[in-house]
């Protein structure tokens, strides 16, 4: 290249960077292309990014970098002995934003949260059907069969009654799908004959407001000036679409982006040697296990589960396939949510113990097996395949013979689901921070057939997880599913293997930052200096 | 002329049919469903499965999903997506423009160097310069879009720091989209340096991209030049005492293009699957990258929608160089 196109292109530069000095603009090199603007429609991380955790807002939130819940859209709530009726007095004073089709004339109130949850909940809301609309996360998180009623007692006061008392019903409040939409908007757009603008063009409470999508390469946002929590730091927020991991990190160092999420562990060692990027680091809200069958002989015997558990080695495991991006998992849930058991003693890695429980259960010249592996990658999981092998070659040592089987992912999900195999190894991310959310469904009894792939139904366990869901004393709460993990850990229907290390690579100028344990991208509070 | 014409469009309609079979039963058997992609570990319930069934129409039978899909598309329905539901063909013309343009400079760029170059080598047969012209391009035709591409980010983009790594223009500037032509959006934008910045963005994906047809263009180029060169009719020519340079553009050259054109032609077809890497690469939102995510998550309408109309511009182009064929070569007109 000669030297006068090196200057063109020096000062081309230049001009890029003084033209648009005066707005503060954060790039963010997001993983992918959102599936919608309307986060109730689906279930993806990367649709959450772009819209509930920048444009809107929920009654409740999770206080940032936490799982705790927090007041946001709902000052204060109370709920009713029984358990069943849930007071939510809402927040005064806040505006919607506003687009090029609307001008809100009155600010949020209890006819917004009806429709919002409305609009899901009630088959005949002239919403419901409204692009396409089906509700994954409504019906996933059961919340068609535990909400009774939505009532509007005044402009500020909203009542929900429940069909059963439920203690995790309130998390769930808090999650991307119960985002509160503008009533006002949606009426405004049903009268003008394009309902699904609702959808594409959303109008929220939140920090950002929606400015445009460029499909598959940009959206962007602008700080809404009437935030109620104070307007955002930033002025501009851009989501540069930039799929692939190692394009992502050279945006990152050629100064394209300021953040991005999930970087290939193999860049890793180098972002943390790279001076102008800070590298974060939080456990994920995940865990992978290894679900023995403990309705097929012969991990019906718990014998059998404990001496299979002693007999891998899972350090190995870590090294081999996190190459650092995982921990060691002793309980079920993560030690990001609250309740976790830190007593819980794990099995250690110990043949001579594997081998001696094996001869108790009387299976000392071992037997034959199959291990189930993930065709996909996961967080909790980077390579299953490899994970396999390794337990494979741990268990030949203690004389068990293990066959490695794998399918498509679908395949794969819905054969597990039915108890195909053996041993499965499989993962959960949670949604809601609750431990419900981890013990419930996947390891009650009225999980089996589905979430709960070691088809685990124990009497002491499940009744200890009913008890939770009936208090929502979170003290109580906390002491009955810290009881549930040691009766997990004796039982064994799993090999806890890992949590995920979750690592955020962000340029040093970016400040107020805060890890989501959700795996979520929000925005609000982060500053350039 | 007519009849040649009538005759190849006579052709297009069973290659229509062709294709709306095997893209449709190719996306069926490939393993998984959206429905599973979507719901992953969390699974779905067998009542909402059969509810998202009946909503998505992938509850009939397979044969009658295909006539619906089939008389859709004879109404210019080309479905909605299952994903995003918007329209396929909306979806299609907002992302076009991307990938015409893109393909338009790959093209520009495997043209404008690898006609000289080919010329050069063929009047230069033998010398070094022709040696080191071939043994590049044959590199050229056998590099890893995936590796070349990521080579040329790391070396300009993030060593050097002459060009940015990915995305039409830079996200510092908000230019509205008119026509879907960054080149053109960004010049009418008021946004100073809108311009500039989309230029730099288009150089590093049209070379990655333009890199094998401009290794097969240089190539066919010397090929059919030394064809040529070999004919009586430039014997004639050169015995008549003409410039080498009048003898090699007017008379050579005309000649040896007629090939060369439907190489190009051809190259359409591999701009646009070499645009499924590209756009990966470089971020860039076209209709490649549009496909390739449309397989990942099953999306049954989009693949078999976008697949048609990409086949249906394929078959059209390749038409239009028949026929074009026809024009500069008489030989081919009259036989007709």
């Amino acid at each position: 290249m000669n030297k006068t196109l090196k200057l063109f292109m020096g000062a081309a530069l230049a001009t890029a960077i003084s033209a648009t000095a005066g707005a503060k603009t954060l790039v963010y090199c997001s993983e992918g292309s959102p599936e919608g603007f309307n986060p109730a429609f689906y279930t993806s991380g990367t649709t959450f990014d772009a819209t509930s955790r920048q444009i809107f807002n929920r009654l409740v939130e999770f206080k940032p970098g936490t799982t705790e819940l927090a007041p946001a859209l709902a000052e204060s709530w109370n709920i009713s002995a029984d358990g069943l009726v849930y007071t939510f007095k809402l927040r005064k004073g806040v505006s919607f934003h506003a687009n090029k089709s609307f001008a809100p004339s009155r600010n949020f109130n209890a006819d917004d949260v009806l429709f919002s949850f409305d609009r899901q909940r009630v088959k005949d809301h002239p919403f419901h059907t409204v692009s396409g609309g089906s509700y994954e996360y409504w019906d996933g998180m059961g919340m068609s069969d535990s909400v009774k009623s939505v009532k509007k007692i005044d402009d500020y006061t909203v009542e929900i009654t429940l069909t059963a008392p439920n203690a995790p019903f309130i998390a769930n409040l808090g999650m991307d799908f119960a985002s509160i939409f503008s009533a006002e908007f949606a009426n405004k757009m049903m009268a003008a004959g394009t309902p699904e603008k609702v959808d594409s063009m959303p109008v929220g409470t939140g920090p950002f407001s929606f400015v445009d999508y460029q499909k598959d390469s940009q959206i962007r946002y602008a700080a809404f000036d009437k935030y109620w929590a104070g307007r955002a730091k930033l002025d501009r927020l851009v989501f540069s679409i930039t799929p692939d991991a190692s394009v992502r990190y050279a945006k990152m160092k050629a100064g394209e982006c300021h953040v991005m999420p999930y970087p290939a562990p193999a860049d890793l060692a180098a972002m943390g040697k790279d001076k102008d990027i800070n590298l974060m680091t939080q456990e994920g809200l995940n865990v992978g296990y290894l679900a023995f069958n403990t309705q097929k002989a012969p991990f019906d015997n718990k014998l059998v589960r404990q001496a299979l558990s002693y007999a891998i080695d899972k350090q190995a495991i870590l090294d081999a396939v996190f190459q650092g991006s995982g921990k060691i998992a002793k309980n079920p849930i993560p030690p990001t949510i609250w309740s976790y058991n830190d007593d819980v003693k794990d099995y250690g890695y110990n043949p001579a113990k594997a081998k001696e429980l094996l001869a108790q259960a009387g299976l000392s010249a071992g037997f034959s097996t199959n291990v189930w592996a993930m065709p996909v990658q996961r967080p909790y999981n980077p390579n299953a395949k490899r994970m396999a092998e390794l337990i494979q070659a741990d268990w030949a040592k203690v004389g068990v013979t293990a066959e490695v089987v794998s399918y498509e992912w679908g395949e794969y999900l819905a054969r597990s689901k039915n108890g195909e195999h053996d041993t499965v190894l499989l993962g959960w991310t949670g949604d809601n921070g609750d431990p419900d959310n981890f013990l419930y469904v996947l390891l009650s009894c009225d999980a089996v057939g589905g979430g709960n792939r070691a088809q685990f139904c124990n009497a002491d366990f499940d009744s200890l997880l009913k008890d939770a869901q009936k208090t929502t004393d979170v003290a109580k709460r906390t002491d009955l599913y810290k009881k549930a993990q040691v009766v997990f850990k004796e039982e064994a229907p799993w090999v806890t293997i890992a949590h995920s290390v979750v690592y955020q690579p962000l340029s040093k100028n970016v400040v107020g930052y805060k890890i989501d344990p959700f795996g979520g991208h929000a925005f609000y509070g982060v500053d350039l200096k | 002329m007519i009849a040649f014409i009538l005759k190849r469009l006579g052709m297009v309609i069973p290659t229509f049919i062709g294709i709306t079979l095997l893209t449709f039963s190719l996306i069926h058997m490939i393993p998984g469903d959206p429905i599973t992609v979507m719901a992953g570990e969390r699974g779905v319930s067998a009542e909402r499965r059969a509810e998202l069934e009946a909503l998505l129409g992938l509850d009939k039978p397979l044969y009658e999903q295909y006539f619906v899909y089939i008389s859709n598309i004879a109404q210019g329905d080309f479905g909605k997506s299952l994903i995003t539901r918007e329209p396929v063909l909306d979806e299609f013309l907002t992302l076009f423009p991307a990938t015409m343009e893109l393909s338009l400079f790959a093209a520009l760029f495997a043209i404008g160097l690898g006609l000289p170059l080919g010329i050069i080598a063929a009047v230069r047969r033998g010398s070094i310069f022709d040696h080191t012209v071939m043994s590049i391009s044959l590199a050229g035709y056998s590099m890893p879009i995936f590796w070349w591409g990521l080579l040329l980010i790391i070396l300009f983009s993030v060593t050097l720091g002459w060009t940015p790594v990915s995305g039409r223009i830079s996200a510092l500037y908000w230019v509205d989209t008119v026509t879907g032509f960054m080149l053109i959006d960004a010049w009418m934008s008021t946004e100073q340096g809108a311009f500039t910045s989309a230029v730099q963005h288009l150089i590093l994906p049209s070379i990655v991209l333009g890199t094998i047809p401009l290794a097969v263009v240089a190539r066919m180029t010397r090929s059919s030049m030394l064809e040529v060169l070999g004919e009586d009719f430039i014997r004639t020519a050169r015995a008549k005492g003409l410039s080498p340079l009048r003898v090699i553009m007017k008379h050579a050259l005309r000649n040896a293009l007629i090939p060369v054109v439907t190489v190009i032609g051809l190259q359409v077809g591999i701009l646009l699957s070499g645009a499924i890497l590209t756009e990966t690469i470089f971020a860039w939102p076209g209709i490649g990258r549009w496909l390739l995510e449309s397989i990942h998550r099953r999306d049954y309408q989009v693949v078999q929608g976008g697949i048609l109309i990409v086949a249906t511009m394929i078959i059209l182009i390749n038409l239009l160089v028949d026929v074009l064929y026809g024009v500069i070569n008489p030989r081919i007109r009259h036989s007709n």
